[in-house]
């Protein structure tokens, strides 16, 4: 559960923005004690979200809105967490037909793309992404 | 701004060493990509890659990296990984870079390594 000490921003659609916004996520994950071992496993995180974004969703407004939210899990001596939500309003796409990359697939295609979720879900603790025609959001939080 | 990666390297006997210091993104990639294939050109058989000052390697900087991969095992050469932070080193594990580069915690374990490969 959130506990209401959130920062929101917006980043424009651009070269090396996504740099801007993991700032942000080093400055919070530090206040909220995380490591720096998880600190930089946000900060990856929200650069694959912001790039994948920024390619792939088309933004109608040319904007990324993220917020950043510290909280605490509810039960009694619940961990803090800090919580990334990347938000577009592009053209949304069905995630569950992403199909899953491996190396060996890599090889033999020209294409040699396509790991940015896999490293979204690998490095955060919990992943929820929703999409429609109203765009993207992408949920991911880090426990202390 | 510009985190913009900086590439250097030097030849020892049959290894070409990289050092990056920067964010690896797609202009971080082309550039390690630039120097590895000039070193490869050159004849080195294999290539050490010092990441110790990188902290961030995105998706795209890795597929360049991937690209450098195939170059290297076209030449039957070697490819090795060194200064890794955790994780970097998670990130390359979870994609199988592993099975197909070496990952070493330093420079000199890596030149070790790659030296006893292409002996």
């Amino acid at each position: 559960m959130s506990d209401g000490r959130e920062v929101s921003m917006s980043i424009p659609v651009a070269p090396e923005m996504e740099i801007v916004a993991t700032a942000q996520a080093a400055a919070l994950g530090e206040y909220v004690g995380l490591s720096r071992d998880k600190i930089d496993e946000v900060k990856l995180a929200l650069v694959e979200a912001c790039i994948n974004a920024f390619e792939h969703a088309d933004c109608r407004d040319e904007q990324l809105h993220l917020t950043f939210r510290l909280g605490r899990e509810p039960q009694a001596k619940g961990r803090e967490f800090l919580e990334v939500e990347v938000l577009d309003k592009g053209k949304g796409f069905d995630h569950h037909r992403v199909e899953a990359p491996s190396l060996q697939k890599t090889f033999v295609s020209h294409r040699k793309r396509g790991w940015g979720l896999q490293i979204i879900k690998s490095l955060m603790d919990e992943v929820d992404i929703t999409s429609g025609e109203w765009g993207t959001r992408i949920l991911m939080r880090k426990y202390k | 701004m510009s985190e913009t990666c900086k590439v250097s390297s030097e030849r020892r006997g049959d290894v070409a060493i990289l050092w990056t210091d920067g964010y690896i993104n797609n202009q971080g990639g082309e550039e390690i990509a630039k120097e590895a294939y000039s070193r490869l050109e050159q004849g080195a058989r294999a290539l050490v890659l010092n990441l110790e000052k990188t902290r961030i390697v995105n998706s795209i900087g890795i597929s360049i990296l991937i690209e450098v991969l195939e170059k290297v095992m076209d030449r039957k050469g070697v490819l090795a990984f060194c200064g890794l932070t955790p994780t970097i080193d998670k990130t390359f594990r979870i994609m199988g870079l592993a099975q197909y580069a070496e990952i070493y915690p330093t420079q000199e374990d890596a030149l070790r390594g790659v030296e006893a490969k292409t002996a």
